[in-house]
């Protein structure tokens, strides 16, 4: 096992995204954050924190795409997770989905379509704590966290205090 | 899970994260945009031997919330009018490639012989197989219950049911009985001596002959339809006797519990088995049960189909 | 002149002896014996007077895809029985000295075991009016058991003079006990199971209502009484109390009755459904103790054989019935001789003597000895086999025991001297002279 992001870096990575979609949104008005649950969800309130406390308020809301994922029938059926639109909606907003790792792009897909079901945004940018590379469809991200090429033999997994005890990012079963 | 021909094929928790996913679904559709793509490409067929247009409409309803293309089969199999087979009918279903099969009969059993004969490979639903189980019914009656006294409820320890009417020949009682059961729920069914199946005191609830005696102690009365033409097997006299005892009128109404509801299965005979100012009271959660039931039939194929697919303990396949 | 002699064969006292037949009769019974026929050593076997069974559906005319007079026979025989009587529920009914006639002729013409039938009691089986009992008695056939099995003679005062007007020739009213206005729409047992299954009970009071009023019939008519496939241990108990009364009631039970509970609905097979319905534990230890000790008399396969349509579908919409010439043996012996209930004397009064008896069938249930009819079943009292529907040599496969293991197997059945059945496989025989 390999530590990657510790609690600190970690804290540092989301500050910088917060900066960074600050900058790249001038301003925050009509910016929306959607977590993709499960740790997604608590990013994206930690990322709405500190975008209230060097900015301004912004909403935040949360996605559950088990029902527009691709690969449902390689598993039992997946209990589902709690979808939450933000107050004021997500029509004519700009969305920034957040998510913890990108890797194939498949849940972002999914998350693309739960969105457009649910109104029409001005825009939708993406935000993640790691990019471990390998995509499998032309999904980017607009604000990353740390890039960190893996093999795909390799598992990233994501600690965060809110529901593991802990923030850490951790990379397990290759040769580090 | 294969197949969903019986309360009993659940365990409380599976049952809990039906309504669960219910809830879930509830959230995701609640907007403009009321279709999921989940069941894309998936064939769901309706399999009607009873006439039954609002079960049949709701499967029909979450079978395409999900993007699952549905057909409906009304059947004719009963012994009067002899139709084509169940088997036979089945076999065309395979032939057309049908993923789930929801299948309404009026046999007890048919369900359970469709699933387990070796005639079809589909994941069967039972929507009512004659006067045994009505498992979905159950299930959106428990989603029902849940809403108003806990939304997120692993059990309904605590909560005390009362089911009124026809016990005997009601599928919709014995479902209900198993699932508020296992979910923990203290269960009375009320009914004349004459509509109490035998060996009650086996089936794990209090029972009573007399409507008035705890009405005040029940925070749900769930009333069954009574048929009137039981009255010609000497079920009882006569409707108006039937009413008198076993009807919820407005005086009972009042009666009840300040949170208590009242629930229907539907279609009600508006001044038999529930008068119809009980029926539109405050306290009548029927029209919910009615939209709760599209969302659990969707939690339930979704539970069946959106997975990989499940070897069922109980077949021959 | 035709001989077969039958070496080595233990019989009921435990001896071991020969047999000897010459055409249709056995001529000599002892150790070392000769003979100048067939011969076939039956070592390891015992012999038994061929069974009789009282209760049989051979369904011609009318249902001829379920079951012929021959089929039936060729399944009577592997079964081991050398008599079965044929019930009235035909198409058309056997209620007319012409349908007898036919169902005898055919039995005759397949030539494998006497074939008997029992006429009905009320003309088309409707329970209204008198059938021709005197023309059936009269007839070919000779008739001297009329029931209108599958129906219940439900109008008392019809059953009154049915028990009355049988005393002309020693006749028996074989009454199917089951009181219509209790068992509307019934599917099975009225029970716990069918409680919790949705389907309607057949509830045990409405068999034992009849029985207690047909025994105080027959006891006041002074006639005799006999009751189908008793199901209940209602049933039992009033027989018995009919008997020690000194009535003149003798009563059957099935196979399946003697093993079977209503447990095997639950999963709504309708390999399961039969009228009288499979009943409770209780039940089957109450008939097996009475079947025992003398209150039931005989063992009836009630042998009622269905196409595969008519049980490859919902519980309520399959017919009632289960196919059982073939395994009955195997049945009586896993659940009453393996049990210590019964010992070999006795079942061969069950299946032999005495329904032999009650019918009149003069050369059936006859003792092994020289000079009789040479009606003679022989077999593996410990063989252990595995129950084949696809195997049964009945048109039908409709068994509850398919993939059971029973012990006792029919071997050979020798019938008025041939050899109908040869190492359990059907043997040409037939066109004897019959008496």
């Amino acid at each position: 096992m390999s530590l990657v992001l510790d609690s600190g870096e970690i804290t540092r990575a989301l500050k910088r995204i917060s900066h960074e979609i600050v900058e790249h949104t001038h301003g925050t008005d009509s910016v929306v954050l959607m977590g993709i649950p499960t740790r997604g969800s608590f990013l994206a309130a930690r990322v709405a924190a500190i975008l209230a406390s060097i900015e301004s308020p912004v909403e935040h809301g949360y996605l559950d795409i088990t029902m527009h994922r691709d690969d449902l029938r390689l598993r039992p059926p997946r209990p589902l997770a709690e979808t939450v639109m933000p107050p004021s909606g997500i029509e004519g907003k700009h969305v920034v989905l957040v998510d913890d790792v990108l890797f194939s792009g498949r849940t972002i897909r999914a998350a693309l379509d739960a969105l457009g079901e649910l109104g029409r945004p001005q825009s939708v940018q993406l935000a993640v704590l790691v990019d471990r590379g390998h995509r499998e469809l032309p999904i980017r991200a607009d604000y990353v966290g740390k890039n960190i090429p893996t093999s795909t033999k390799e598992s990233v997994k994501v600690y965060l205090s809110e529901i593991d005890g802990r923030d850490s990012v951790e990379i397990t079963g290759g040769e580090r | 899970m294969k197949h969903l021909l019986s309360i009993n094929d659940l365990t409380a928790s599976e049952a809990i994260s039906i309504l669960d996913t219910a809830a879930q679904l509830e959230n995701l559709t609640s907007g403009t945009v009321k279709k999921l793509p989940t069941l894309r490409g998936r064939t769901v067929v309706n399999l009607f031997f009873e006439d039954s247009t609002r079960t049949r409409l709701s499967f029909d309803a979450a079978a395409k919330r999900l993007s699952a293309d549905v057909t409906n089969f009304a059947a004719k199999g009963s012994s009067v009018s002899k139709g084509e087979s169940l088997k036979d009918t089945a076999q065309t279903l395979q032939a057309m490639g049908a993923d789930a099969i929801v299948i309404r009969h009026s046999a007890s059993g048919a369900a359970k012989r469709l699933a387990e004969s070796g005639w079809v490979s589909s994941s069967i639903i039972n929507a009512g197989d004659g006067t045994h189980e009505h498992p979905t019914q159950a299930l959106l009656d428990a989603f029902t219950i849940r809403k108003h006294f806990g939304p997120t409820r692993t059990d309904f320890v605590g909560l005390k049911v009362a089911i009124v009417g026809d016990i005997v020949h009601s599928r919709v009682a014995r479902s209900n009985v198993l699932l508020l059961k296992k979910l923990g729920a203290d269960v009375t069914v009320i009914a004349p001596p004459t509509l109490i199946p035998y060996g009650i005191e086996n089936w794990g609830v209090a029972h009573s002959f007399n409507l008035d005696d705890e009405l005040e102690s029940f925070d749900v009365v769930m009333m069954l339809r009574v048929q009137l033409e039981r009255m010609n097997e000497a079920y009882f006299p006569n409707g108006r006797e039937y009413s008198r005892g076993y009807g919820l009128d407005e005086v009972r109404l009042g009666r009840l519990k300040q949170d208590a509801i009242v629930m229907h299965p539907g279609p009600m005979n508006r001044g038999l088995e529930i008068s119809a100012a009980s029926a539109d009271s405050v306290r009548s959660v029927v029209l919910e049960q009615v939209s709760n039931g599209v969302l659990v039939r969707m939690a339930v194929l979704y539970q069946l189909l959106a997975g990989a697919d499940q070897v069922s303990t109980g077949g021959l396949l | 002149m035709s001989e077969l002699l039958i070496k080595n064969v233990v019989i009921t006292d435990g001896s071991k002896v020969d047999i000897r037949i010459q055409d249709d009769r056995i001529i000599a019974v002892g150790p070392n014996l000769a003979g100048e026929g067939e011969t076939i050593d039956c070592s390891g076997l015992m012999a038994l007077p061929g069974f009789v069974d009282l209760h049989t559906h051979l369904r011609e005319p009318g249902k001829e895809n379920a079951e012929t007079v021959l089929t039936g026979s060729q399944s009577a025989v592997r079964g081991g029985y050398t008599a079965v009587s044929a019930m009235p529920n035909t198409n058309p009914v056997a209620d007319t000295a012409g349908v007898v006639e036919q169902v005898w002729r055919l039995g005759k013409s397949a030539g494998i075991c006497d074939v008997y039938p029992i006429g009905a009691v009320s003309a088309g089986l409707n329970g209204e009016h008198l059938a021709e009992i005197g023309a059936m008695a009269d007839s070919a056939a000779r008739v001297r058991i009329f029931s209108d099995d599958g129906k219940c003679v439900s109008d008392p005062l019809l059953m009154r003079r049915a028990l009355e007007y049988v005393k002309i020739f020693d006749g028996v009213i074989a009454q199917h006990a089951q009181e219509p206005r209790l068992t509307i729409n019934s599917q099975m047992n009225e029970g716990i199971v069918a409680s919790e299954l949705g389907l309607t009970g057949w509830p045990a009071i409405a068999e034992e209502s009849i029985i207690a009023r047909d025994i105080l019939l027959a006891e006041t008519v002074k006639s005799r009484l006999h009751i189908c496939h008793v199901s209940t241990k209602g049933s039992v108990e009033l027989i018995r109390w009919a008997k020690a009364k000194g009535i003149a009631v003798t009563a059957e039970v099935t196979p399946h009755h003697l093993i079977l509970t209503d447990e095997l609905a639950r999963g709504y097979d309708p390999i399961y459904k039969v009228n009288p319905p499979l009943r409770t534990s209780d039940d089957v230890i109450a008939l097996r103790a009475g079947l025992a000790d003398g209150t039931i008399d005989i063992v009836a396969t009630d042998h009622a054989p269905h196409p595969a349509e008519d049980k490859d579908c919902e519980w309520a919409s399959a017919a009632f019935g289960m196919v059982g010439l073939e395994t009955a043996f195997g049945v009586v012996v896993t659940t009453m001789i393996e049990t210590g209930l019964m010992d070999w004397d006795r079942l061969v009064q069950v299946m032999s003597i005495n329904p032999a008896q009650i019918a009149g069938y003069g050369d059936q249930g006859r003792s092994l000895t020289a000079g009789n009819i040479a009606n003679i079943t022989l077999v593996d009292p410990k063989r252990v086999w595995q129950v084949d529907r696809e195997s049964l040599v009945s048109r039908s496969s409709n068994t509850p025991f398919h993939g059971s293991t029973l012990t006792g197997a029919v071997v050979h059945t020798i019938y008025r001297g041939a050899l109908v059945l040869k190492d359990q496989k059907l043997n040409g025989g037939g066109n004897v002279s019959n008496g």
